[in-house]
């Protein structure tokens, strides 16, 4: 069930003066149970791209494969709760979605708009909402009594309650504290580990060095970048010319100037077991 | 009415105050008009000022399409209530009359007429400016102790925030559709319930912008609009002159050929 994307084109309100192209020939393919990050700038096609992924956008020319769906501009409206319960988004900020009574029944609300009996919604939502590190205390409390990175954690599990084979993720971290962003990020990489896809769409370089084994680059609607992210961090002129950082690890390497390094290390790691490698040549020789 | 579409004719470059006192006052010169001469008058001064637009005509139908069915029926009532003349045709209470149908073509042309110029007015004039206008047209009520320039910022921030909220129930709804809510499906009582996970959070929304935008506001000194000077400046220019020479125009005419 891999997701491929064939020259897909999508324009913003064709036909008036405000047209403008927001994915350019796009193609690609994905493979399953990988930990994708989507990676450019602001305006550059990442959240319309995300969209595609369960059809609230279409393309306007160009076919994508997804979830057992061939999805092309004449796909219709209708029969498309299958691929949602197979897709799901997590978008920016995601507590603007809260609206339930209780955060029960808020994380209730996926699961069951999917099918879901209230015993299995229920079971669900407790599961999911233990994940996301929540304590039962607050199941019963009102979404809009929590502090804001309680909400998220509420948002972001009832997402995950659904337990969808792709979860496509936009900056989920944004804004949370560095333990919770760890949390969820490991959070992400488990639901990865169990058999599921995960594409992040991220500014934040280090968690695509650190969890991600599949980038693609978008810039200006067109994607500029698919690869491994030891071969999108290795060209450093590239990166500075399409405006990347590099993951902290590789600017340090970068400043040690009197270190050899075998190749470029990209995460916490592998900085350290290359210093260590360094370290220990020097005191053997 | 419709939405401003951005254009270089030279109605647009016209002072928002001159074209919004106009377009009022043109309400009101229609009801001058009381023959069959000064209706075509006041019709073709509003189809050339229509014209002027240089705009598709479909805006203009997209203006009067939404209020086509009160037009109709305010006509029929008219038609069929009003008595007098030579009576053609009679039932219960339902009178054909000349003067009903007289009645009822005057009418039907008012309220089309009325739209027309509004919509001419809005097409080509940007909310903001709109609102200055209304401000400026407002100012003698300053005397009564009106607050004036309170009620102008209220338009302006209520006009500034339309497309934000749009971005915003846009959002939402993708989020919830995510979620597996269904927002076309299903009979009235399901539809309407699948209205409240967007019409919740849409509402925290805005009282939460209501509120940032509040601080920001007062920890940039803002107290009370008394004193404000302006960004967009307003200024009469010779274009002006042109349509309120058109609007004389038009009152001399109709004062001229109306019945007296």
């Amino acid at each position: 069930m891999s997701i491929k994307f064939e020259k897909v084109d999508y324009v913003y309100s064709p036909g008036t003066s405000m047209e403008k192209k927001g994915l350019d020939n796009v193609s690609f393919e994905i493979a399953d149970h990988s930990f994708v990050a989507l990676i450019g700038h602001t305006g550059s096609g990442k959240s319309t791209m995300m969209q595609h992924f369960n059809a609230l956008l279409k393309p306007s020319t160009g076919t994508i494969d997804i979830a057992g769906y061939h999805i092309t501009s004449s796909t219709s409206n209708k029969n498309l709760k299958n691929l949602r319960k197979q897709v799901s988004l997590v978008f920016q900020f995601p507590e603007a979605q809260l609206f339930e009574n209780t955060v029960l029944e808020d994380v209730e609300f996926g699961p069951k708009n999917f099918g879901a009996s209230e015993v299995e919604a229920k079971k669900k939502a407790l599961k999911w909402l233990k994940k996301v590190g929540l304590s039962e205390s607050i199941i019963s409390n009102s979404p809009f009594e929590l502090s804001g990175g309680q909400m998220r954690r509420v948002a972001i599990a009832g997402v995950m309650a659904i337990e969808p084979q792709v979860l496509c993720l936009d900056e989920p971290a944004a804004g949370l504290d560095p333990r919770a962003r760890r949390e969820m990020m490991q959070l992400f990489v488990d639901y990865q580990k169990a058999g599921h896809t995960v594409i992040l769409v991220t500014h934040n370089m280090n968690d695509v060095a650190e969890y991600a084994d599949d980038v693609l680059v978008m810039e200006n609607g067109k994607l500029i970048k698919h690869a491994r992210p030891e071969e999108v961090f290795a060209d450093k002129n590239w990166l500075k010319r399409h405006y990347l950082d590099e993951p902290t690890p590789s600017l340090f390497a970068s400043s040690l100037s009197n270190f050899n390094f075998e190749k470029n290390p990209l995460t916490l790691e592998q900085l350290a077991n290359e210093i260590k490698d360094n370290l220990w040549g020097e005191a053997s020789e | 009415m419709g939405r401003y579409i951005p254009g270089n004719a030279l109605i647009y470059k016209m002072d928002p105050r001159g074209k919004l006192l106009i377009t009022i006052l043109f309400i009101f010169t229609i009801l001058l008009a009381n023959n069959p001469i000064s209706y075509g008058i006041i019709t073709l001064f509003c189809f050339l000022a229509v014209f002027t637009t240089k705009l598709k005509v479909r805006v203009f139908w997209n203006g009067v399409k939404p209020l086509i069915g009160l037009i109709f029926f305010t006509a029929l009532l008219q038609l069929f209530f009003m008595t007098g003349g030579k009576v053609y045709w009679q039932w219960w209470i339902f009178t054909l009359s000349s003067y009903g149908i007289v009645n009822a073509i005057y009418i039907f042309i008012r309220f089309t007429l009325i739209i027309l110029i509004s919509t001419v007015m809005t097409v080509t004039t940007m909310p903001l400016e709109i609102a200055d206008a209304m401000e400026w047209l407002l100012k003698p009520l300053k005397i009564f102790k009106v607050p004036v320039d309170k009620i102008a910022l209220v338009i302006s921030i209520a006009l500034r925030f339309v497309p934000t909220l749009f971005d915003e129930t846009f959002k939402i709804m993708n989020a919830q559709r995510s979620r597996g809510a269904d927002f076309n499906d299903g009979g009235l009582i399901k539809r309407a319930k699948a209205i409240t996970p967007i019409l919740v959070p849409l509402f925290i929304h805005s009282l939460e912008t209501a509120i940032d935008l509040s601080t920001a506001m007062e920890s940039r000194g803002y107290r009370g609009s008394q004193g404000r000077t302006k960004y967009r400046v307003l200024r009469w220019s010779k274009y002006d002159l042109l349509d309120l020479a058109y609007f004389i125009l038009l009152v001399v005419l109709l004062l001229i050929f109306r019945n007296h």
